[in-house]
């Protein structure tokens, strides 16, 4: 397939800007065909679950029902906004009295022609990693990064049908597409408290610390990413003097391309990844490439 | 009357009774440091009928749902849906809830969704600042996001904000009229 209908979801219109743009530029640079879903809303993560399942799946199911029609696969950049996507037409194939309930709330008839898929999956799998590393011209070399998925991707396994959730290698394979190192470690899929970061500040620092602590010990020098959520929690609630560069795993794309664009992506972070790219010589030649 | 399990049996959609507390969900939890009980002591309080206990509790507000804990139950009982039903249950009860923000922030996320649609960062962000009066945390950061353009101020609405309103007026009234229908996963158990 080389057409996918976008699902930017809220945080990619403000927090992760930088990711929205990377992607777009990411899917232009590989000829894929990338349709934002027109009048979409928000999928409710992750206040709705806390109050009504029937809003949490109500609130996804109408976007479902905006993508039928195109028939496209629906793409989703958010973990959070994959999930709660993934959870409701989980329900709606396999749940018929569940069906018949949200057919109700949203007023539309589910077909299960659209296969909800996370970003990360289609460019990797999707598009594929052949197609990836003929683009690369700036190979990422000495980069040392570990991938990062967090939990919303990966689970619960039977909704997600994220490959093996205890130990997934997409992001791995993908780095080392790119030509960087990717370092392994043991926590890939420990949650970094994203959705307390706000009410329970100090809880989420903890958990953040404790991940950076981890990747360094590892030997990474930045930590790579496919949830906003994610991203701006390990940015903002990291402490101590020398931070870690987070970067959204199509920033990096975006960087071995050789994108121009890419240039503008490295401001929007609250940890400014430009002096580990300088020292590692990525930036200029980004620039020039 | 039906007794504690099985209301939150119902509500959550999971075999609560099956639970024999070999405590795989603890072990994996990324916030149990923080809990007063954590996942394992939960669910054996809601086997135990503890109701009152339960609503009260800081557990039920600072899980994650990160979904670490039900993806290794061998009993698969997705734990975190469990806690979704105990945060439900806390908030229709009225018994104040013992982290009153977290309650505070859903409350005015999905307010700011009924509305536009759509998620906005400036308005929820400045609501929840003057309804938890907590006016200074993450100014600094808050003022690097705006001024990186991260925040706009206007809202991106949609036309169809009509039809996510009426989504969650119809949830509500269904929510009201009845627990949902359980899964077949859960009728075969």
């Amino acid at each position: 397939m080389n057409a996918y209908t976008y699902y930017p979801g809220c945080s990619l219109e403000s927090t992760a800007s930088e990711y929205d743009a990377s992607v777009r530029a990411v899917f232009q640079a590989l000829e894929v065909e990338l349709h934002e879903l027109e009048e979409w809303n928000c999928c409710g993560a992750s206040s709705a679950h806390s109050v009504n399942p029937l809003l949490a799946l109500a609130l996804p199911a109408r976007n479902l029902a905006l993508a039928q029609p195109i028939g496209y696969d629906l793409v989703m950049p958010c973990a959070a906004c994959f999930n709660r996507h993934k959870s409701a037409d989980h329900e709606l194939r396999h749940n018929p009295e569940r069906r018949e309930e949200l057919e109700a709330i949203v007023g539309f008839t589910y077909e299960g022609n659209v296969n909800v898929r996370p970003l990360l999956e289609v460019l990797t799998l999707g598009v594929g990693l052949e197609r990836i590393r003929e683009r690369v011209v700036l190979p990422l070399e000495s980069l040392r990064a570990v991938g990062y998925y967090g939990c919303l991707l990966v689970r619960p396994p039977e909704v997600t049908q994220f490959e093996n959730p205890e130990n997934p290698r997409l992001m791995n394979q993908l780095l080392d597409t790119l030509g960087a190192e990717a370092v392994d470690w043991s926590y890939a899929t420990e949650c970094c408290g994203g959705g307390l970061s706000l009410t329970k500040s100090n809880v989420a620092a903890r958990l953040v610390d404790r991940l950076v602590e981890r990747a360094r010990e590892a030997g990474a020098e930045a930590i790579v990413t496919s949830c906003p959520l994610c991203q701006i929690n390990l940015e903002m609630r990291q402490s101590g003097q020398h931070k870690m560069p987070i970067f959204y795993f199509t920033e990096l794309m975006g960087l071995s391309f050789g994108l121009s664009e890419a240039e503008s992506w490295w401001n929007k972070h609250l940890i400014d990844p430009r002096p580990l790219l300088t020292e590692k010589n990525l930036l200029s030649q980004a620039v020039v490439g | 009357m039906q007794d504690f399990m099985t209301e939150m049996s119902t509500l959550s959609e999971q075999p609560i009774s099956l639970c024999f507390h070999c405590h795989k969900c603890t072990a994996g939890c990324p916030v149990v440091a923080e809990m007063e009980y954590g996942p394992d002591r939960i669910l054996r309080m809601v086997q135990l009928g503890e109701r009152e206990r339960l609503l009260q509790s800081r557990d039920i507000w600072l899980c994650a749902a990160c979904e670490t804990c039900g993806t290794r139950c061998p009993n698969e009982i997705d734990i975190a849906k469990v806690m979704d039903a105990l945060r439900m249950e806390a908030l229709r009860s009225g018994i104040a809830p013992a982290e009153p923000d977290a309650a505070k922030f859903h409350k005015l996320f999905l307010f700011v969704v009924q509305t536009l649609g759509r998620s906005h960062e400036a308005s929820l962000l400045i609501a929840y600042k003057l309804w938890t009066m907590n006016l200074l945390a993450d100014m600094d950061s808050g003022m690097k996001l705006f001024l990186k353009g991260k925040v706009p101020l206007l809202p991106k609405t949609i036309k169809g904000r009509q039809q996510v309103k009426r989504i969650f007026v119809k949830s509500a009234e269904a929510m009201a009229k009845g627990q949902p229908s359980p899964t077949p996963a859960q009728e075969a158990k």
